[in-house]
């Protein structure tokens, strides 16, 4: 038996991807929430919580981007042109909120006002044009031989945005329910109210988005058993408990906020269950294509050899990363209290 | 039109890539000087060398939150800017930055969260270790990035298939390709000058400020004796890759040193105004024969001259044979600044010799320069191939447009001016406010909430128009 080198890279990458959305999205999220932070205090605290973790969660992205360009260069060399303007402005994005965190600290009263709001936007932007990479993702890129042969702006559409709008939405919603977590009083409390309000916002936007790719790209459909023949039972039996992971979470954040005296973890794991769901959504949409409706993960991988040697590295490597970082949050668990330790 | 985009993506790539690897020059070294003064504290309980550690720690965060975002677009330009380079490349180098990612990123990033934050809560001992980590784990990611690119300056172990694609056939010779071991050591070697130069600038301008003060005299003297051992070993580590460059791009030194004709005691340009329309030297200061000499080892070699190649086969030589010059240049400074500091250090003259003084703060930027000049002469002297001999730069360009590529630099060239000029500001601050005396002040600083209004509260009183 040989291994299916390029399809257990496809899931090595796809787990990878996932991480960084569940750790960096909380960060972000805290970004996204800034504007609505009640005062200064509040600002420092939400920071604090994130704070010795935040570089650790973007090394994810890093992984992301750097992997597709190991694994899957041909997809790498697609895709990355074709979503150039939508990567700038993310990388822009991080850019400003990544430095904020120690800039602020930094500031005098001008310079720490506006460090904090390089922090939301540049989160907000980063987040926004995640969204619009996903979108434009989704929505498939023109591919003439092995390179990308469309426009620049091919990835705005309105579908796109309605994606970029879920994922600031949805990372705001896990950023709620970390803070829920990790902090205590007032901010606590408003984390909470946070999470109740963003749980039915993520769902609305998620169906919506769901319908819309339907539209999107008609063939889809019969993947989820609703296919243009009629309505598959079997299929649709086998693939609706993706959905239904999604709504499960969304009630756990929902419920979780809701009650004061519910487990700190509520919000937090069901902001997780929705993105898996939705995560799980795409890959029984896409798979095998890594460049969707043109090239599959077959098509894009490097060499055996390139692939081997990596996954080599990789199952030795990967999981003393998962321990050490799991190690870092066992650290800096409990509550983020006026004593963060800086420095 | 495709010019312009080619120009554009190579003056995207050059300007944030050069922005980027100041910071990984000054952090490497800095987290192996953070690394000595935890050691040397833990070792003696000496409270100098912790107001020092805490000190350097504030101004190492700043630079590592600096490096780590600008060298997020890096792994992302890649493909944004270079996309056929990209494809091509993958399956030889792919995986060295691959294990880049693995080996270094997620070590660095991790247990920086420990060292900044978490000194209480893992106890002295290992926090020590995490600072560690976090060095080792700056000179693990220097040796793969030095890896993949010194695979591109003289590539082995691959065969190209019939998609033009690098296909290894053997991976230690793709990992260790002949001109790794030299270009190595002198980055590291380039990263602990560099920071050398910043603490000595540091603590040279503090001195300045106020006479004596303790902890600048100890920091001072080690900059100095790193300088005086590090500088030496320097020219030497520089001038066998060079010779190696002779070697292996001869197009290359011939445009460092602008030789246009092939052949033996070849004359040494100490000032040119090389002229590739002229194909020739429009003016020059040299001396006889030292060209060859210090090129090749004697006199009478013969060394290869740009006409050995077509125009369009030359790299830009100007740009290579003056950023060749800076960097020695400065090169030559530290040496002098290391000798003259071990001179007033043995008459007990160093912490009061005013125009040292004057002269080691002015050094303080020299490293930063002096890197991104020889990065320069590695990489434009490379040209017009990416992958030297193999793949021409032109060849390797993503299929996007100049106005995508235009917005963005224009983007990044104003992003990167306001968080790198506020990014040296805080730090210059820092350095001119100077270590805090003595061990009394430290333990509460440490557990106040950052940024919170008490944490500001001691320097308002300290310093007049803290609000300026």
């Amino acid at each position: 038996m040989t291994l299916d080198l390029p399809l257990i890279w496809a899931g090595v990458l796809a787990v990878a991807v996932l991480m960084y959305v569940l750790l960096d999205g909380f960060d972000l999220g805290i970004g996204i929430l800034f504007p609505f932070a009640r005062s200064d205090e509040d600002r420092d605290a939400m920071m604090n919580s994130v704070a010795p973790v935040w570089d650790g969660n973007e090394t994810w992205l890093v992984l992301g981007g750097g992997g597709l360009f190991v694994v899957f260069p041909v997809a790498y060399a697609i895709l990355m042109p074709a979503l150039y303007l939508p990567v700038m402005a993310m990388l822009g994005g991080l850019i400003l909120r990544g430095v904020a965190f120690e800039f602020r600290l930094h500031g005098r009263r001008t310079g720490r006002r506006f460090w904090t709001w390089a922090f939301a936007g540049g989160s907000i932007v980063a987040a926004a044009a995640q969204g619009l990479v996903l979108g434009g993702f989704i929505q498939g890129v023109v591919v003439r031989g092995d390179q990308f042969a469309g426009g620049p702006l091919d990835w705005a559409k309105p579908y796109t945005l309605l994606v970029a709008c879920g994922v600031v939405a949805g990372y705001a919603l896990l950023g709620a329910g970390w803070l829920v977590l990790k902090t205590e009083g007032g901010l606590h409390a408003a984390a909470r109210r946070w999470t109740v309000r963003l749980a039915p916002i993520v769902g609305l936007i998620l169906v919506a988005v769901s319908l819309a790719t339907l539209f999107v790209h008609p063939p889809l459909a019969t993947r989820w058993g609703l296919g243009a023949a009629g309505v598959d039972p079997a299929r649709l039996a086998m693939v609706s408990p993706i959905p239904l992971l999604g709504v499960a979470g969304l009630i756990l954040a929902f419920v979780g906020g809701r009650s004061p005296k519910g487990h700190a973890f509520g919000p937090l794991v069901g902001g997780f269950l929705a993105f898996l769901s939705g995560y799980l959504g795409l890959a029984v949409s896409f798979l095998p294509f890594v460049v969707p409706y043109s090239v599959t993960y077959e098509d894009a991988a490097s060499t055996p050899a390139a692939l081997g040697l990596m996954l080599v590295g990789t199952l030795v490597l990967l999981p003393v990363i998962l321990g050490y970082t799991a190690w870092v949050y066992w650290i800096f668990r409990g509550k983020v209290g006026a004593d963060a330790g800086y420095h | 039109m495709h010019l312009d985009a080619i120009i554009l993506a190579r003056l995207q790539f050059a300007f944030t890539i050069a922005w980027h690897i100041i910071f990984p020059s000054f952090t490497i070294g800095l987290a192996s000087y953070l690394a000595v003064l935890e050691g040397l504290w833990l070792a003696t309980r000496r409270q100098a060398f912790h107001a020092l550690y805490h000190f350097w720690i504030k101004i190492f965060a700043l630079s590592f939150g600096m490096g780590v975002v600008s060298g997020v677009v890096m792994s992302y330009e890649f493909g944004t800017n270079w996309s056929v380079f990209a494809a091509k490349v993958s399956p030889a180098i792919g995986p060295l930055l691959g294990f880049e990612v693995l080996t270094a990123f997620f070590l660095e990033a991790s247990f920086l969260g420990v060292m900044l934050f978490g000194e209480k809560k893992v106890g002295p001992r290992l926090h020590f270790v995490a600072t560690c980590i976090v060095a080792g784990g700056t000179v693990v990611s220097a040796f793969w990035i030095l890896s993949a690119n010194s695979w591109m300056q003289d590539p082995t172990g691959f065969v190209m298939d019939a998609r033009g694609r690098f296909i290894a056939t053997d991976w230690l010779e793709v990992i260790f390709s002949p001109t790794l071991p030299l270009r190595f050591a002198h980055m590291l070697l380039a990263a602990y000058l560099t920071t050398a130069l910043v603490v000595g600038a540091a603590s040279a301008w503090r001195l300045l400020r106020e006479p004596g003060q303790a902890e600048s005299r100890i920091a001072l003297r080690m900059a100095v004796g790193m300088a005086l051992i590090v500088a030496p070993l320097q020219l030497m580590v520089g001038d066998s890759a060079g010779k190696q460059v002779g070697q292996v791009q001869p197009s290359k030194l011939a445009a460092i040193e602008a030789f246009w004709d092939t052949k033996s005691h070849q004359a040494f340009n100490i000032i040119a105004w090389p002229d590739r329309a002229a194909q020739g030297n429009r003016f020059a200061v040299s001396i006889p024969d030292v060209g060859s000499w210090i090129t090749h080892g004697s006199a009478g070699a013969v060394v290869t001259g740009l006409k050995a190649y077509a125009p369009a086969d030359q790299p830009p030589v100007a740009v290579v044979f003056w950023a060749f010059r800076v960097m020695v240049g400065l090169g030559l400074l530290m040496i002098a600044q290391g000798l003259w500091g071990a001179w007033l250090w043995w008459r007990k003259k160093l912490e009061t010799t005013r125009p040292y003084l004057w002269f080691a703060s002015a050094m303080g930027p020299a490293g930063f320069i002096a890197v991104v000049a020889g990065w320069t002469t590695a990489e434009v002297g490379r040209q017009p191939y990416v992958v030297f001999g193999h793949l021409r730069t032109a060849d390797a360009v993503s299929p996007v447009g100049a106005g995508s590529i235009s917005a963005s630099l224009l983007a990044f060239v104003i992003i990167y001016a306001v968080v790198f000029c506020v990014g040296a500001l805080y730090i210059l601050r820092l350095i001119d406010r100077g270590p805090a005396p003595g061990a009394a002040a430290e333990p509460s600083s440490r557990s106040r909430s950052p940024g919170s209004a008490l944490a500001a509260a001691p320097n308002l009183s300290k310093e007049p128009g803290h609000d300026a």
